[in-house]
């Protein structure tokens, strides 16, 4: 029955996702005829300045704008030339010397410097900034004593303009994922006497980001900025590798309503959504040339457990809870396939890394352990919570566990949803039992993940502390002499991590989007990194997808 | 002040002959009466839900997951297999008690105050309408996350939250009806032949303003349930898995098109409640019609 | 009849002040601050953010800070937006939402006094229930689910309107302003019948029918201004909940509306935001209150009496 109504659905979608507006010519065939993509971008950003703005909206867009020293190939990963045209590697791997590219210019016709760079990371690491991600740079000797005010000198901070052309940056140890945080934005250089002529240097209420303002050194111009509407970008014809560049702009809508965004795709609107609604999943995967994309994406979602509270703080408990979990009916069901079961934090094939799976979906060991702990068949269980932002699917992941709780070991775990700022506040505190989390990761290496169970660790909310575990993140696994020794320091942490389950895994992230067939050359990755670069629109999309 | 009037109209509820030719009035209108028994039935429903509900309100079959009206489960299961009659039948609970308890402490609060900013005009009347403005200009979202987070969760509060905000047009409408009410020849009569505040407002201002005070309310106890449903939505309301329709309503409405039974059988639920309101707050507002009943 | 207006906004101004004040403080005291994101911000950064919003200060002294602002007209700069201040935020969704209710409103008020004078004149027949009942399906019908409903039908299905946007597709801001007006309508439709049923049966329409005058001229110079007084009574909170309370319709359709910038800077802790919007729109339901109570004192010739007399 339910595969009928699939069906049936996709016919549906079918007959109104491809077929035009009626009422006149939609976005996507202007578009696709003016080589403008229409592209749904999730919200609002906060701003354009790559120093304060955090999020994936604001990624994209500050992406399509800046370009750094190295930009990521979207298919491979591998860092390619950006700003710098190449670069050198010292033998202990701990001096970066890039050479900028003497085409590269600002918006505005000047030459892109070593200069601006050494001011611009001045700027990012400046304590007054409040750079929320400052920390990328931290592998740079000093950095993070420069932002944390420990010493007030800039020029002690390893990085320097040998000449106009090269930057020459020295790191604490050698970074093997170093030119990968070259792409992320809070490295990127700003435009010195722009931001001057609209402010100091360090000031965050400013309007040098405004369309009339701005000076940056991207692929696209900023033409249009219409608070909560769109923000439309333009080719420019001051990149350095403007040749390459296809689209002639890119109008990006600040779909925060998933269901209006699916429906805005379905009419014509938009070329490309940022997610789709997990209830639509279905039907889209049903559908023949189906717009839906799904890849695997470098992010894990997990349960935080409180392991300073009773009874969470027995290991057993926990162990028991993670077994009691039917992860891959979960993902059948509830998750309708769409992601991958978890069994650990860092994602599989992180970098060519795949971490152990301890344990599987076990009902006996699962009850077995809890009666161990003390609570034969849920006998005296205390109250536990479980708590969660409000948000549909997280809502539907924990009542779908709650029953398996119930059914499995017969605990009753109440379940509770706060409001964003509440949930914040209560992680951060460690205000909980067990509670709903999320990991992004910024660049692709297991260290991303695995540093933050470090003992105290900003991000690690469990209580968990561990002196080997820190040892083997913080002083084996930088000293290592070859990629599969650190990875094996990795899988050794990561192992010990599971053992003590402070988290319980629960999937893998997938990026999900709707892409109308006329967009080319917009790979999936496991970042989920859109390099507009190369993205094109091919208006005969009809006749040769039929060839 | 404010017992006075409450003990006025229970007073009044006994004594007065206006109730019983009110009763006999409304026993005559077909549709009021059945929307009253409809009521009546749903309450009875609702009380008894935990005995008679066909499944537990949280049992879960993630292998059948959403499935249309069948035999086994009369309106189909949502997206966990959970049947979708039991849902309804506890989500009743919730609303049924959120409409009643939330709108009758608006009513209480509305009615009292603004039959006396109404009554007594001037200084009293000015004050106490520009707090009435103070509470409408509060960011209430801000307010209702407050009441949350300093005094836990507790469905209780949420009525009382919600009461708390629907009173304030109830008392601009009160007020608005008194002042035109003073104004008409027999008040001033009354007045004018020196009967007591209690005693006018009990005979004479309270039977005529009641029209429009149940058309209110019989407005205000959707949109309560209503704002029940948004704010649970937003996560400030009740916690799952308890429901409320307006909650399944949320959630159906966002798979209108994969399982609209979801949407439909909720929808239906609450439509044919407030149709019911409805019809019954008609009856009695012509029953109540003093004037008319004259003619 | 100035004085009456005079006084009532010289009224205003410690009402608008108590509302700055204690929302000030409320939104203190809510947990979670301004720049707590989901990965954890380093003490420093937050300290650093928190000197640059004058957030380190002591309460009190920001408090008076604010009032200085204020003064002079300055909501000051947005948390959530660096770089916006709150005057422009505003200054972008209030056009927009104010047209939105505007047309709401419109919407609301002509189907729905229609509806409800309609019904009114033949009571308890089919010309009173069938448009009471259509009415009635407004109230129940919440936006979150007539919105999606009226797109998926006009918008997807029979592909006649934009499913989104505001201003960009011709006839984008039909949906919305149905959606949203519609509910409303119901309630003007309700409070209009009520109304009239109340002035039809009183004496001077009688007397109005006794000297022969047609019926609609009896309805519409004799029972339409008294009929419609709780509607206008009603008109004023409405149009004020219209602009705090679009955020539905403004989500639904995309709308950059002040709505959604109203509820969002709550979720986000955005204090100039929430402040900004609080009391600007406490001024606005002000103002609306007392136009509406002038309204309603223009239409009820006693009141107007009394007003003439003060």
């Amino acid at each position: 029955m339910i595969k009928f109504l699939s069906r049936l659905l996709a016919v549906l979608l079918t007959t109104t996702a491809l077929s035009a507006c009626t009422g006149g010519e939609s976005n996507v065939e202007i578009g696709n005829r003016t080589g403008v993509l229409h592209f749904g971008n999730g919200s609002e950003p906060q701003g354009l300045d790559p120093h304060v703005v955090t999020g994936v909206p604001e990624n994209k867009l500050v992406r399509a704008m800046f370009e750094g020293l190295t930009v990521k190939n979207p298919w491979t990963l591998e860092p390619e030339p950006g700003v710098a045209e190449s670069w050198d590697i010292s033998a202990d791997g701990k001096i970066y010397t890039f050479h900028i590219n003497p085409e590269a210019r600002w918006s505005n016709g000047d030459p892109v410097t070593a200069g601006d760079y050494v001011w611009s990371w001045n700027r990012a690491l400046h304590p007054s900034m409040g750079n929320q991600y400052a920390y990328m740079l931290y592998p740079v000797v000093n950095a993070e004593a420069f932002s944390r005010r420990e010493t007030e000198d800039f020029s002690d901070v390893g990085v320097k303009a040998l000449d106009d052309q090269t930057l020459q940056v020295t790191l604490n140890a050698a970074t093997p994922y170093f030119l990968q945080l070259m792409d992320h934005y809070s490295t990127f250089a700003v435009h010195p006497e722009t931001i001057l002529k609209h402010g100091a240097m360090t000031d965050r209420y400013t309007k040098w980001t405004r369309v009339g303002n701005m000076v940056n050194n991207g692929p696209f111009n900023i033409k249009e900025w219409k608070l909560n509407r769109r923000i439309v970008v333009e080719k420019s014809d001051t990149y350095w590798d403007k040749d390459k560049v296809r689209l002639n702009g890119v109008v990006f809508y600040p779909t925060e309503n998933i269901v209006s965004e699916e429906r805005m795709f379905r009419v014509g609107q938009l070329h490309t959504t940022g997610t789709v609604p997990l209830d639509k999943v279905p039907a889209y995967q049903a559908m023949e040339n189906t717009p839906y994309v799904q890849a695997p994406y470098l992010g894990t979602y997990f349960y935080l457990i409180n392991t300073k509270r009773p009874p969470l703080d027995d290991v057993r408990v926990r162990q028991a809870l993670s077994m009691a979990i039917d992860r891959v009916k979960l993902n059948d069901t509830v998750l309708q396939k769409s992601n991958f079961p978890a069994y650990s934090i860092t994602p599989p094939g992180t970098m060519g890394y795949n971490p152990p799976k301890l344990f599987d979906y076990d009902p006996a060991l699962a009850r077995q352990l809890l009666a161990d702990a003390g609570y034969p068949d849920g006998e005296g269980w205390p109250d536990v919570e479980l708590i969660y932002n409000t948000n549909e699917s997280h809502r539907k992941l924990a009542v779908a566990l709650q029953q398996m709780w119930k059914d499995v070991l017969n605990v009753k775990i109440t379940i509770s949803n706060q409001e964003w700022k509440v949930y914040l506040d209560s992680v951060d505190t460690m205000d909980f039992d067990i509670a709903r989390r999320g990991w992004i990761g910024d660049y692709v290496d297991p260290n991303n993940f695995l540093d933050l169970y470090i003992t105290d660790g900003g991000n690690n909310s469990t209580g968990f502390g561990d002196p080997r575990y820190d040892e083997m993140i913080l002083k084996l696994a930088p000293q290592a002499k070859t990629q599969e020794e650190r990875y094996r320091i990795f899988y050794e942490a990561e192992t010990m991590l599971m053992e003590q389950m402070p988290i319980l895994p629960i999937f893998t992230y997938t990026s999900k989007k709707l892409m109308h067939p006329s967009v080319r050359d917009m790979p999936s990755n496991l970042m989920d990194s859109l390099n507009l670069k190369y993205v094109w629109l091919d208006p005969d999309w009809e006749k040769d997808n039929t060839q | 002040m404010t017992t006075d009037i409450i003990e006025d109209i229970t007073e009044a509820e006994q004594g007065s002959s206006l109730w019983h030719d009110a009763w006999l009035r409304l026993r005559k209108n077909r549709l009021a009466l059945a929307g009253g028994m409809l009521l009546v039935a749903f309450t009875i429903i609702a009380l008894l839900t935990p005995w008679i509900a066909p499944y537990a309100y949280d049992a879960q079959n993630l292998d059948l997951g959403a499935s249309p009206p069948s035999a086994q489960h009369w309106l189909g299961t949502d997206i966990f297999g959970r049947d979708l009659l039991t849902q309804i039948m506890f989500g009743g609970r919730v609303s049924l008690a959120v409409g009643f308890v939330a709108t009758s402490v608006a009513l209480l609060i509305g009615v009292t105050w603004g039959a006396i900013a109404g009554y007594v005009g001037g200084k009293v009347d000015a004050v106490m309408m520009r707090l009435v403005d103070i509470m409408y200009a509060l960011p209430f979202m801000i307010f209702i996350v407050l009441l949350m987070v300093v005094f836990g969760r507790n469905i209780l509060l949420l009525f009382l939250a919600i009461g708390a905000v629907e009173w304030l047009t109830m008392a601009r409408i009160m007020r608005s009806q008194v002042q035109q009410l003073r104004q008409q020849e027999f008040v001033e009569a009354a007045i004018s032949l020196g009967l007591p505040p209690s005693t006018i407002i009990r005979r004479h201002l309270i039977p005529n303003a009641l029209g429009p005070i149940i058309v209110y309310t019989t407005l205000t106890i959707p949109s309560v349930m209503l704002l029940e449903a948004f704010l649970s939505f937003l996560g400030l309301g009740i916690q799952p898995p308890q429901t409320s329709w307006g909650l399944l309503i949320s959630y159906g409405a966002e798979t209108m098109e994969e399982f609209p039974w979801l949407l439909i059988f909720p929808g239906l639920a609450l439509t044919v409640t407030l149709f019911s309101l409805n019809f019954l707050g008609d009856g009695l507002r012509d029953a109540l019609d003093v004037r008319r009943s004259k003619d | 009849m100035w004085r009456f207006v005079g006084i009532r906004l010289l009224q205003a101004i410690p009402v608008i002040l108590a509302v700055i004040t204690v929302t000030f403080f409320l939104v203190r005291v809510a947990p979670g601050g301004p720049f707590s994101a989901e990965k954890a911000v380093l003490p420093e950064v937050k300290a650093a953010l928190e000197a640059q919003y004058r957030l380190d200060l002591p309460l009190f002294q920001q408090y008076t800070a604010y009032l200085g602002d204020l003064a002079q007209g300055e909501f000051g700069p947005s948390f959530k937006y660096p770089g916006r201040s709150v005057n422009e935020l505003i200054g972008a969704g209030l056009p927009v939402t104010a047209e939105l209710g505007f047309y709401a409103l419109l919407v609301a008020v002509i189907i729905g006094g229609f509806a409800g004078v309609i019904a009114a004149l033949k009571p308890n027949t089919a010309q009173d229930y069938i448009p009471m009942t259509a009415a009635m399906i407004g109230i129940c019908m919440p936006s979150f689910l007539l919105g999606p409903l009226l797109v998926l039908v006009f918008g997807i299905y029979l592909d006649w309107l934009p499913v989104s946007g505001w201003g960009d597709i011709p006839g984008d801001k039909i949906l919305p302003a149905i959606t949203l007006g519609s509910g409303y309508a119901a309630y003007i439709a309700r409070l209009s019948r009520a109304g009239m049923l109340e002035v039809m049966s009183q004496d001077y329409i009688r007397t109005a029918r006794a000297k022969g005058l047609p019926e609609w001229e009896v309805v519409v110079k004799h029972g339409l201004r008294g009929g419609l007084i709780p509607v206008v009574a009603f008109l004023g909170p409405a149009f004020a909940g219209l602009l705090a309370g679009s955020f539905v319709v403004e989500t639904i359709f995309q709308i950059p509306g002040l709505g959604r910038f109203y509820v969002q800077a709550a979720f986000n802790r955005d204090y100039t935001m929430i402040l900004g919007t609080t009391v600007f729109l406490s001024t606005l339901i002000v103002l609306f209150n007392l136009l509406s109570d002038i309204l309603a004192a223009w239409m009820n010739p006693r009141l107007r009496a009394q007003f003439g007399e003060n």
